[in-house]
């Protein structure tokens, strides 16, 4: 089996914050392993700006966001680049197996960063009763079907959740010229940022239903419509609050999940409920060496944070490795 | 194509009818079956349970009960001929007290009747040892080791495609509008798309058997359809069970179970409860609290939150047993109808009773000298060793491309699903189980989008999640 120093699983803001700070700390054998075609990670969906105003002071499309690290990490030759590699196992000896057209590799590394990001909570995560029909999409989906393929989704559309993918993803809608008929936030308030309800919603006249769910999906072949209802304080349904709203596509924008099977396999002591590893410092785990930052430690609302804090995981790897400060 | 005369038309593309198209296949037949879905297996066969039942729930006497049997033990070899993944993982009927005890043991000499073997009763030790997550208050159980899961849908396919190469024509997207009988053993089937002649007509169009009869003046049943809700775990508990767990049955159902699945996530369900809709496939909060509550009381570590999928599946019944028989007032005409739970088990022994019907009614049966027994099995990366993947990955890179990261299905085999006949995102997810994991194709879906439209080699903008207007995308934005 090969061995490297460090191995870094991931190619989004994180890994790559991560990737850069370990080798200016010293660590001189970093490989990198991204599943997909591109770096950037989930960035390079996000079209809208919005991102870098803490670390650049300047406002940028995620997009050019990832490329500034892509600029930098590629012109460093110290570390590897794997693209199309996509990682299946870890242990807890940190040897980890990943798939890439044609191959199987095995490698053991001294230190390993996670940097897997997240996935986003789907409708039946959240218990939505009904039917199955098309026109149901996650955020994160439509956002790459709408902003990557360049497709369009629908014309009626029922936002569930108010965070700030949701609300971006109103105002995607509504650009492409949908009609965005609600946005249903189960909480009293939006979790999204202030200047999004705003710049989403107020300035598009889009309704933000409060202390509302959806409680049903109805359509045989495509959406047709969904039950909303108010709720208590304890999301108890309140009674004869129920109506109806008619459209072909529910957007579910319902939170994130950090992705981190694989750690589970390496006998990682895991939070069952948020689905992160246990831990009293930030990017550590259970397991000696094996660290964790980014969507996959915590869920950021700021890629800004997400650079911040991965520059210290590189660091912690790297002192974890015998390289001084 | 006007003109052809078939000896035998199946109607209903479930497991029932692609089962009977096998077994025909093995004579020298010309033999069509139509399905009025765009794929195969999108009606009852995709939404069950997916246990190979042993026998132990159904009337000594019943017709169901004695095709369950004979089921339980055909589905064996076929599952070897066509590479079909069957599993024996046996399953227990948990009791909670000494009456319950009382009453396996009514279960085990009824189901002895029916010829079901080498079952026994175990206590709380052997429970101990051998489903350590069972409730501390079950006190003991029936155990019935010829108990096995399957692949419903896989298993569907399998046949089909097996029957196919034996010369059965299949043609989806025909539903049967009308049947004219011209005189005994002459029948004329109209579908929305052709007009074909017959000399026998199977009908096992599953819920819509009855209007099936009714075009040819037979109304002596009729369908109800049962709803079943069921709930799909988490892989990460795939070993929460290691047999079927089943309550002790009710009057109306089987009760609700903790399944193993040959995919590996357990499941919770089915619920049971008469619905007038024949495509109503929603679930209910309520059918989710009632599923959870009863399950809980056997397996007290199953929670709400490993929870990552759920579907409804409707059983089609007609009164209390099969309807299987040739209708003498209509010579030509048999119908295979009302196949309720187990109609999965059986559907390998109803194909075999299809054909002594047939023989009976004047049709000769002849075997085929060339007939093609074996069908090679489908390659799924989450199920073979390491070893394996890595010469297949090197053979052919498309293995080594991930598209589905939570179900780890390659772009090969998404390729070879749409090969064999797939041409919906539904159509790949039951084939691959790509988008059948915890994210629900929040990742893969775009892939495989664009590996349909490829390799259909029609535009994204056409591609359904499963045919008629379930079209996933709406137009192409103006750039
Ligand atoms: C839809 C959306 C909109 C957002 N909008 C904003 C915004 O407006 N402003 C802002 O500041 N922040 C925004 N964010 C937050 C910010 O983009 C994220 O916090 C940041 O991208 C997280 O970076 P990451 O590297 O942890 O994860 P990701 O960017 O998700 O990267 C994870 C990478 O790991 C790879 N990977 C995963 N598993 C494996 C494996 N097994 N093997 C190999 N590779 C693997 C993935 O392919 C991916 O490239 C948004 C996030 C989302 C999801
Ligand atoms: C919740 C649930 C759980 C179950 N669990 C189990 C189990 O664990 N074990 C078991 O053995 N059994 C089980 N069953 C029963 C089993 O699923 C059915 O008995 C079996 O799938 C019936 O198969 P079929 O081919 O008759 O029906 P179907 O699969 O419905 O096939 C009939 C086909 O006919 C087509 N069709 C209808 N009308 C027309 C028309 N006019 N023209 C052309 N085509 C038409 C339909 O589209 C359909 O594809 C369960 C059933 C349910 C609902």
């Amino acid at each position: 089996m090969k061995e490297r120093e460090l191995v870094i699983v991931g190619g989004g803001p994180a890994a790559m914050a991560a990737a850069i700070s370990a080798h200016e700390s010293g660590v001189k054998d970093i490989l990198v392993l991204e599943r997909d075609q591109f770096l950037g990670g989930i960035l390079n969906q996000c079209i809208h700006t919005g991102f870098g105003l803490n670390h650049f002071k300047e406002l940028l499309s995620g997009p050019e966001y990832a490329q500034r690290f892509i600029e930098k990490i590629t012109g460093i030759k110290d570390i590897e680049i794997s693209l199309q590699s996509f990682v299946t196992n870890l242990n807890s000896d940190k040897e980890l197996t990943y798939l890439r057209p044609g191959e199987m590799e095995e490698v053991r590394a001294r230190a390993i960063i996670m940097a897997t990001g997240c996935r986003e909570r789907t409708r039946e995560m959240i218990h939505v009763a009904g039917t199955r029909p098309a026109g149901i999409f996650s955020a994160g989906l439509a956002q790459k079907l709408i902003n990557s393929e360049g497709l369009l989704l629908g014309q009626e559309i029922v936002v569930v959740g108010s965070g700030d993918i949701g609300l971006i993803m109103a105002r995607r809608f509504t650009l492409e010229g949908a009609k965005v008929k609600a946005v249903v936030e189960i909480q009293k308030e939006s979790k999204g940022l202030i200047r999004n309800v705003v710049q989403c919603l107020d300035d598009f006249n889009i309704p933000l239903y409060l202390s509302h769910k959806i409680s049903k999906i109805y359509g045989k072949h495509r959406v047709e419509k969904v039950d909303v209802i108010a709720v208590d304080d304890n999301f108890n349904e309140v009674q004869n609050s129920r109506f109806e709203i008619e459209c072909d596509t529910v957007l579910i924008s319902a939170g994130l999940i950090p992705e981190n099977e694989l750690i589970e396999m390496a006998q990682v002591e895991m939070d069952k409920k948020t689905n992160t590893p246990v831990s009293d410092e930030i990017n550590k785990t259970s397991v000696e060496g094996l660290f964790v930052c980014g969507n996959a430690f915590k869920i950021y609302d700021l890629v800004d944070s997400v650079t911040k804090d991965s520059i210290i995981a590189g660091e912690m790897a790297a002192e974890y490795l015998g390289y001084k400060k | 194509m006007q003109n052809k005369t078939y000896d035998i038309i199946i109607i209903g593309g479930g497991v029932v009818g692609c089962s009977i198209a096998r077994e025909l296949s093995k004579y020298n037949l010309k033999v069509a079956l139509l399905e009025k879905e765009v794929e195969l297996a999108f009606g009852v066969s995709k939404s069950n349970s997916g246990i190979i039942h042993p026998g132990t729930q159904t009337k000594a006497g019943s017709l169901k009960g004695r095709l369950c049997v004979e089921g339980n033990i055909l589905i064996r070899k076929i599952a070897k001929e066509l590479g079909i993944d069957f599993q024996e993982v046996g399953e227990l009927i948990v009791a909670f007290s000494k009456d319950d005890i009382a009453k396996l043991e009514e279960i085990k000499i009824e189901a002895e009747k029916l010829g079901v073997k080498k079952m026994s009763i175990v206590d709380q030790s052997w429970l101990k040892e051998n489903e350590p997550n069972l409730s501390k208050d079950v006190v003991g159980a029936l155990f019935i080791p010829s108990a096995g899961i399957i692949s419903p849908y896989r298993m569907t396919y399998d046949l089909s495609e097996n029957a196919a190469k034996n010369g059965v024509e299949i043609f989806t997207d025909n539903e049967v509008k009308g049947i004219v009988v011209k005189k005994a053993n002459d029948l004329e089937i109209m579908t929305t798309q052709r007009v074909l002649k017959t000399r026998y007509v199977i009908n096992a169009a599953g819920l819509f058997a009855d209007d099936i009869s009714g075009m040819v003046g037979l109304d002596d049943f009729k369908i109800t359809p049962r709803k079943g809700q069921e709930f799909l775990l988490d892989k990460k508990r795939e070993n929460v069970v290691n047999h079927i767990i089943f309550p002790l049955p009710t009057k109306t159902s089987k009760g609700v179970l903790v399944i193993k699945t040959s995919d590996g996530n357990p499941m919770v369900g089915p619920t049971a409860q008469d619905v007038d809709d024949k495509e109503d496939l929603s679930t209910t909060d309520d059918g989710f609290k009632e599923v959870l509550s009863a399950v809980k009381q056997m397996i007290p570590s199953i929670n709400d939150s490993d929870i990552i999928a759920y579907f409804s599946g409707l059983r089609p019944v007609a009164g209390e047993d099969f309807i299987i028989r040739h209708e003498a007032s209509v010579p030509g005409f048999i119908n295979v109808s009302g196949i309720q739970s187990p109609g999965l088990t059986a559907a390998p022994a109803i194909a075999k009773m299809v054909c002594s019907i047939l023989q009976e009614n004047g049709l000769t049966l002849i075997r085929k000298k060339d007939f093609k027994r074996y069908r090679n099995e489908t390659t799924h990366l989450f199920k073979i060793s390491k070893d394996k993947a890595r010469k297949l990955i090197k053979e052919n890179e498309g293995y080594g491309d991930i598209v589905c990261r939570c179900e780890m299905v390659s772009r090969k085999e998404i390729e070879e699903a749409i090969e064999r006949g797939a041409t919906t995102l539904d159509g790949v997810k039951f084939r691959t189980r790509a988008q059948a994991g915890r994210c629900h194709g929040g990742f893969c879906t775009t892939r495989i989008l664009k590996i349909l439209s490829e390799k259909l080699n029609v535009p994204i903008t056409e591609i359904t999640k499963r045919g008629k207007g379930s079209l996933i995308v709406k137009g192409k934005r103006a750039r």
